[in-house]
């Protein structure tokens, strides 16, 4: 069998692990083996209900209510009891969790894991295709010695509705130790409430070395303001301590996906660029037209950002009619 | 008045190229051409450097750098020094793959290499994952050769009365807590602290310390590069709107076109 780890947000799988499925399948079909999803936690019976079409044979719940609190090793022990049951392979998402478990396993069973697959050939040894510096480089390799772990980049691949049934339920006990339990969840901070979330703005404004300091983001918040629109910055902004890390986007930072990303400043270093391709389009307002980042925008403003940014907040202001209450 | 806990902090590091704007690979794909470029510290790693160093300021203890790579690695030792760290081990290789089974064996037989000629580790300091191979295991083989509970993509970290208190991020928003007993592996990511710069004076000590050097035996690999290659990239036709302030209205329009301006 494939065996694959299904991650669910509250009984909805997550679709990261429905694009680990489609993987899954596809190397099932080629080695002739069913594919088994494993769901941990409560609410795993309501998302295997979700997982008809996905050419899944049998869901695999494992029932312990130790492991109600995400427990990566035990996650992973649990795995391990499965893979010994005779796994062909092991598929995963390549998110925090998936990678994390995986890791585990690898490292209980002496397993080679690939992580962030994009590909997967079967064959003595798996020829596979994965991303390395965060999607910007592509490796191909081969995995050789046992079972192959693979976790799949999200986003990278296509998820596969099919029709059928919801597949068979089984319930699985995994033996634990006090051990396995070691590393777990043991409290929860909720997100602040109200705050837009840079993940999920339409448009974000972003800056970067030419705001030249932390005073020149004033005119960077006016703009999304106006736009109802979040702000996010390239690691020199950072790491220059003008603004948050967690407005970072990029390989160390988030990857976001708004319909307009408007990039002030910034020059388009390929590890900027990874946090931001997602996004619809791009416009550019930079004063060099050479800049890296231009052959990635839609639409490019050339000048001085200090004066063209409150040149297009003003704008915005006068064509909504209140330019002068507004200042 | 708390209980003073002095912590041993080691970290494991890796030396990277600081690539910018577009990545160029050898004739042959092997490598990145890195003829142009600078290398530093996986930033993830950087910000380890960094945790280590405060815990020291703050507690006491001892604090170690080490890390698996050729000869010139000990540039990234030396910038570790620069800002604080005392000690540094270069496993050196003669700079060809190492897969994450081989690495995490080498840098587990050198770990045990220390405890044995009595340097001890109550915290073990990793990146989350490396910037260039992205491999996300070699901190948690590590542990679990170790025997050592491992926290993960940790962005705030507690050391107090033997307990790592850490925190990180939840998919949904939010943070998850998690508290394991020292001696402890915690891998850490960027924006946990943020890294100082080092002085002058910081530069001048690491550039006279010594860097202890051992030959680490190379496990076979699993994983095995073939080649590297490009992903493929879509063209992107450029609209000029304009150039300066004047390129206002032309901006407007297109938030107008594109629906962004509804309220
Ligand atoms: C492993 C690794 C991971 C990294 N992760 C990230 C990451 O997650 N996110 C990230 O952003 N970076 C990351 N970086 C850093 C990245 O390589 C670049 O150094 C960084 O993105 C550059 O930031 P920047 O574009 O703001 O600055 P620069 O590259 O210096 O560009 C500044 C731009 O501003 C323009 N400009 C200057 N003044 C003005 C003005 N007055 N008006 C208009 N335009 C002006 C310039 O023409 C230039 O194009 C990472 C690096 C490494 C090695
Ligand atoms: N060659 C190396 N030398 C020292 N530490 C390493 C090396 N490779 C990886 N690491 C450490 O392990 C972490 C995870 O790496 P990886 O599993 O390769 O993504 C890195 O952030 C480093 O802290």
């Amino acid at each position: 069998m494939i065996l694959t780890l299904v991650e669910h947000a509250d009984g909805r799988p997550e679709r990261p692990s429905l694009e680990a499925l489609a993987v899954a399948r596809r190397l099932g079909s080629a080695l002739g083996k069913p594919v088994q999803a494993v769901l941990f936690g409560p609410r795993s019976r309501d998302a295997a209900r979700q997982l008809a079409g996905q050419g899944v044979a049998t869901t695999i719940v494992v029932e312990d209510a130790r492991l109600d609190a995400y427990a990566p090793v035990a996650w992973a022990a649990s795995m391990q009891q499965l893979l010994d049951r005779g796994a062909a392979a092991v598929v995963a998402a390549g998110s925090e969790r998936g990678n994390e478990v995986m890791a585990y396993v690898g490292a209980r069973t002496g397993l080679p894991m690939a992580a962030n697959v994009v590909e997967v050939t079967p064959g003595k040894p798996f020829r596979l295709v994965r991303q390395r510096w965060a999607g910007s480089l592509l490796e191909e390799a081969s995995l050789d010695g046992g079972p192959p772990l693979l976790t799949i980049a999200p986003h990278a691949v296509a998820v596969e509705e099919g029709a059928g049934a919801a597949p068979a339920i089984e319930a699985f006990a995994p033996a634990l130790t006090d051990g396995d339990l070691r590393v777990r969840v043991v409290g929860r901070v909720e997100p602040a409430a109200g705050s837009l979330s840079l993940t999920d703005a339409k448009v974000v404004v972003g800056g970067g070395r030419g705001l030249g300091g932390p005073e020149a983001f004033a005119i960077l918040d006016e703009l999304a303001g106006l736009l109802g629109g979040a702000v996010g910055v390239s690691r020199v902004a950072t790491s220059a301590g003008w603004r948050p890390h967690a407005q970072q986007i990029g390989q160390t930072g988030l990857r976001i996906a708004p319909d307009l990303y408007i990039a002030c400043g910034i020059s388009g270093a390929i590890q900027h660029i990874v946090g931001c391709r997602a996004a619809k389009r791009i416009l550019v307002i930079n004063k060099d037209p050479e800049a890296p980042i231009m052959s990635r925008a839609s639409y490019a403003v050339i000048g001085d950002l200090h004066t063209v940014v409150p040149a297009i907040s003003a704008e915005i202001r006068r064509v909504r009619g209140n330019g002068a209450s507004a200042g | 008045e708390r209980p003073h806990s002095v912590v041993n902090v080691l970290v494991c590091v890796k030396r990277v190229p600081a690539t910018g704007g577009t990545i160029v690979l050898t004739a042959d794909a092997q490598e990145i051409d890195t003829r142009y470029l600078g290398f530093t510290i996986s930033p993830h790693e950087e910000c380890a450097v960094e945790e280590a160093v405060r815990l020291i300021e703050a507690n006491g203890g001892s604090s170690t750098v080490m890390t698996l790579g050729p000869a010139a690695a000990e540039e990234q030792l030396r910038d570790a020094m620069a800002i604080g760290i005392e000690r540094a081990v270069l496993l050196e290789t003669d700079g060809g793959d190492w897969d994450p089974i081989a690495t995490s064996i080498a840098l587990t037989d050198a770990i045990r290499a220390q405890e044995a000629a009595g340097q001890r580790f109550d915290l073990l300091l990793f990146g989350n994952e490396a910037a260039d191979t992205g491999d996300y295991q070699v901190a948690i083989r590590v542990a679990t050769a170790l025997g050592l509970p491992c926290i993960n993509g940790v962005k705030g970290l507690d050391i107090r009365d033997g307990v790592a208190v850490a925190r990180r991020e939840a998919s949904a928003g939010g943070w998850e807590v998690y508290e394991v007993p020292l001696p402890a592996v915690v891998a850490v990511k960027e924006g946990i602290n943020l890294p100082r710069y080092p002085s002058v004076p910081g530069r001048l000590r690491a550039r006279k310390k010594v860097v202890e050097r051992v030959v680490p035996k190379q496990a076979p690999a699993g994983l095995v590069k073939l080649r590297l290659r490009l992903p493929e990239e879509r063209e992107t036709a450029t609209e000029i709107l304009g150039t300066g302030p004047d390129a206002a209205p032309k901006v407007v329009e297109l938030l107008q076109r594109l629906g962004l301006l509804a309220s």
